[in-house]
């Protein structure tokens, strides 16, 4: 009469469908949100989803019910000490209904719910317009280690397994002796019955004498070992483990760079930290933000504090290259820099900075990319970075206006990636 | 008695599932509960949550809204402000009942006897799912209408789709029939007459159309010429067979919705009576079970814990008080007859003459078949009842400055409190009464609503959203009226396209 379903192992995201065209929906709501959330977020901080708000009223299905006013009668559980005939003053904002509207929705102002660390990811892609192609192929680095992978039977004689080829001589020696040794031993018994009835001068006894002489020398003439047995120990290459990167923020915090165009930055920070961490285990975030004088800060003071001033990005350079000798030496950190600037620079500085960069820091970049964040024409900073451009191709540079221009500056890094493997 | 516990421990296997659901039918049976074949379904907590998106239904075609609904369980769920149903349960037959993996052996035996046992006699013998609903085949139907939605968001794109959807969603509480029984429900036939009625129902939109003038329409103006030639209840019926401008696929999509919205209607009219019934039986059979020996002492108090708590009734001034416990009301109104019958009091025998010493089983199960909660609660709540939730009414009258306790449970009130509380329970009350009153054959072709306050009850603001939607489907300008107790207009709504 009963059946039981176990339906366990269905698929559980039957509302997949729905949730996205919820999500669909409610676009540019969601969007204004995600924008939000990422203003208020740490650079650190992309990799997890995000609780958004978006007005209620826009979410509110509309349905034909009363509203306030008219003559009604509820009935209440739980009198205590009212009597018939009693009046009580009108309770403020509801008319008997109070509790149940807001079921409905209507009490609450904004529709809160979780989206999913895609989700938001895929919000936050969708302003840089960034193609598919790249959201999911993230490259690894190209450096590889050897390790242990089994045994082959070539290799280097350092690399001979011992322990594996007297095993593998053994087992031979016992395989090949094995039929002389079943004749050896019936000839023995052959033999001592022969021995019983003759002497040791009689022909057949000599015959056998010598045949057993025979087999003794086919059994001893079995190498002790073979180059067949040998085996080495195999080591393959792998890609490197994923170990550590350290990214370098650098912004111009000037008069001149606007709140619009921090904002632009901390983008184009962000992405590049969402790629580092989809490449590496542990990264850190050293943030130097300069005017005339460079100074290491917190992410905060970074983003929210504003000098005046001149600006001298040479000041920056410098901290960074003494950063990097202190604290992280070439061979166990990865290295990446992002600069942010309105590519305004004191006018002797910027030959300085060329300098600065081509023998100093970039011998120990993954990828440097510099981002000039201005409407007006190129800035002397420009004009130089470009002469680093041609002599390092792990150097990146571009103009950005809007928010859709930060993509081009990793193309260039993944371009780089694909075209090595 | 000297049985052996089914179980000791709390974990349940399917085995014990089993052997469980075998006593629980032994022991319904032997109280002449009748019951569907019973399907029980071990899901997740995720799967739950995605049943909860979709109104409790196993299938339904996709709609954000559903959406929206997975989205906002998921985010108070993961915050830990809601725990999940212990059970859902489908008016289909055979009837499905959902198990959560996480429950307890224990819990999994009380969703078996609440919804596999009382929830689903209910739904067997209950008048309203009997006559309405078509537990046969709304598996199949359902399933016709999510393929047949998924297949006009393809040929017609989602947008489109989901503005009709939307517009229907709105109308959805005014497209059922109060008073006809609807055609019953089946996949095939519908994909068969689907194609059918697509061609009839838009040569049928035609009486909007007519250009030759009839005898009728020279004859005069007046208004018992009106199309309809009766007030219609039912609008979104009254849309999907008239509306000039639908595409065929959108009639058949209203009349998804519509049927849909059908089979839904009676579980909204008979919430106590269902709920009091299919908690009224897990607390009798399991503690049948628990005299045979069956279950253990732990599993009892594990049990009444939650049966405690499911039937909890906090008071009007308590912070946890959102209006009546439906299971609250109905466990001790059907335990309350089961008293009456029993072990009648002089009160009782002067209230109760027909039922007071009858056999209780017989009297509870005439009772479950024959009403819903307006009428159930007019016929059977006892002054006994009243008395133990303390209940009292309050009148709110717009006219009045203050709000007035109109009467409380004493001699004076029981009967006052009774009709009062069926009353609340009137879903033709609770909801504004409006029907289709007329169409402008001869002019814009606009179609007239009009909404009849009952108890001065106005439409609340949100009526122009509505009418919006109307709109969409009608295709022409909506005219709604507002007509106070005297017949005379005193609010008119207008929607132009």
């Amino acid at each position: 009469m009963v059946q039981i379903v176990d339906r366990r192992l269905n698929g559980k995201n039957k509302s997949a469908v729905n949730r996205q065209k919820f999500i669909h929906r409610f676009r540019t709501q969601i969007k204004k949100a995600v924008t939000e959330a990422i203003n208020k977020r740490s650079v650190t901080d992309l990799d997890k989803g995000e609780k958004v708000s978006i007005p209620a009223k826009d979410t509110a299905e509309p349905f034909i019910h009363h509203g306030r006013g008219g003559y009604r009668e509820r009935i209440h559980p739980g009198n205590k000490q009212f009597q018939p005939g009693d009046k009580i003053a009108r309770p403020e904002g509801s008319s008997g209904q109070g509790s149940q509207a807001s079921d409905s929705g209507e009490g609450e102002d904004a529709f809160s719910f979780e989206l999913t660390r895609e989700e938001f990811l895929n919000f936050f892609f969708d302003d840089l317009e960034l193609p598919n192609l790249v959201k999911t192929h993230l490259s690894a680095i190209n450096e590889t280690k050897k390790v242990r992978a089994g045994h082959t039977s070539t290799g280097m004689p350092t690399n001979i397994n011992v322990i594996r080829s007297l095993r593998n001589a053994l087992g031979r020696r016992m395989v090949l002796r094995a039929p002389y040794y079943d004749s050896l031993v019936e000839a023995e018994k052959q033999l001592e019955e022969l021995l019983k009835s003759f002497d040791e001068t009689d022909t057949a006894v000599i015959l056998l004498r010598k045949e057993i002489e025979q087999l003794k020398e086919k059994i001893a003439g079995v190498p002790f070992i073979d180059t067949f047995d040998l085996r080495f120990d195999n080591r393959i290459d792998r890609p490197k483990p994923i170990t550590q990167a350290v990214m370098f923020c650098v912004m111009d915090i000037s008069g001149s760079m606007g709140p619009e165009d921090k904002d632009i930055a901390k983008r184009f920070f962000m992405l590049l930290y969402l790629f580092l961490t989809k490449t590496y285990d542990k990264i850190r975030v050293v943030f130097i933000s300069h005017h005339t004088e460079a100074q290491e800060v917190d992410e905060d003071t970074f983003f929210y504090s504003r000098e005046t001033g001149g600006t001298v990005v040479s000041s920056a350079l410098n901290l960074m290259n003494s950063i990097i000798q202190d604290r992280f030496s070439n061979t166990e950190w990865n290295i990446y820099a992002a600069q942010a600037s309105d590519g305004d620079n004191w006018e002797n500085d910027s030959k300085e900075c060329t300098k600065i960069l081509s023998e100093k820091i970039m011998p120990h970049m993954q990828y440097f990319a510099y981002i000039e964040i201005t409407k007006d024409r190129h800035q002397n900073l420009w004009e130089e970075y470009l002469t680093i451009k041609e002599q390092w191709n792990n150097f990146a540079m571009q103009r950005i206006e809007g928010l859709a221009d930060i993509y081009p500056v990793f193309r260039k890094l993944f371009e780089k990636k694909t075209h090595d493997k | 008695m000297t049985n052996k516990p089914l179980s000791e421990t709390s974990e349940w296997t399917f085995e014990l599932i089993e052997t469980y659901h075998k006593e629980i039918a032994r022991i319904a049976a032997t109280f002449g509960l009748e019951t569907y074949p019973v399907q029980l379904e071990i899901i997740t907590a995720e799967q739950m949550m995605d049943a909860y998106a979709s109104i409790g239904m196993p299938i339904v075609y996709s709609h954000w809204s559903f959406g929206k609904e997975f989205v906002t369980n998921e985010a108070r769920y993961r915050k830990g402000q809601m725990g999940l149903a212990y059970e859902i349960v489908i008016n289909s037959n055979p009837c499905i009942a959902y198990l959560m993996e996480e429950n307890s052996m224990t819990m999994q035996a009380l969703v078996i006897a609440h919804a596999a046992y009382g929830h689903n006699s209910f739904f067997k013998n209950n008048y309203l799912f009997t006559t309405w609903t078509s537990a046969d085949s709304i598996i199949d139907y359902l399933l016709f209408a999510k393929n047949y939605i998924a297949e006009c968001e393809e040929r017609y794109g989602e947008k489109q789709v989901e503005e009709i959807l939307d517009s229907c969603h709105v109308l959805r509480n005014f497209g059922v029939d109060r008073y006809k029984r609807p055609s019953r429900l089946s996949m095939q036939e519908e994909q068969a007459k689907q194609k059918a009625r697509e061609e009839y129902l838009q040569s049928q939109v035609n009486e909007l159309w007519r250009k030759i003038p009839t005898k009728e329409v020279l004859q005069s103006n007046k208004k018992d010429h009106q199309f309809p030639k009766e007030p219609q209840e039912n609008i979104l019926y009254f849309i999907e067979k008239n509306a000039p401008y639908l595409e065929p696929w959108q009639r058949e999509i209203v009349r998804i919705v519509r049927k849909i919205a059908q089979y839904f209607y009676p579980q909204r009219q008979t919430q106590v009576m269902n709920e009091g019934w299919a908690t009224f039986w897990h607390y009798t059979l399991l503690n049948q079970l628990y005299e045979e020996g069956l279950v253990t002492d732990g599993f009892m108090i594990e049990f009444l814990q939650s049966h405690t708590n499911v039937i909890y009734q906090p008071a009007f001034d308590s912070k946890y008080y959102s209006g009546i416990n439906p299971y609250a009301l109905g466990f001790a109104m059907m335990t309350d007859i089961r008293r009456i019958c029993e072990h009648p009091t002089d009160e009782d025998k002067h209230w109760f003459p027909d039922i007071a010493g009858s056999e209780w089983n017989q009297t509870l199960h005439f009772a479950m078949r024959n009403f819903k909660d307006e009428s159930f609660i007019s016929q059977y709540l006892s002054p006994k009842v009243i008395r133990d939730f303390k209940l009292f009414s309050i009148l709110d009258d717009d006219k009045a400055s203050e709000i007035a306790v109109t009467s409380i449970h004493n001699e004076d009130g029981y009967r006052y409190i009774r009709q009062a509380l069926s009353e609340q329970y009137n879903l033709g009350s609770n909801e504004p009464n409006i029907q289709v009153y007329d169409v402008d054959r001869k002019g814009n072709r606009t179609l007239t609503l009009r909404h009849s306050r009952y108890h001065r009850m106005p439409l609340d603001k949100s009526i122009d959203e509505v009418l919006k939607h109307v709109v969409r489907l009608w295709g022409f300008e909506v005219r709604l009226e507002t007509l106070d107790e005297d017949n005379v207009i005193t609010d008119i709504f207008e929607c132009k396209i």
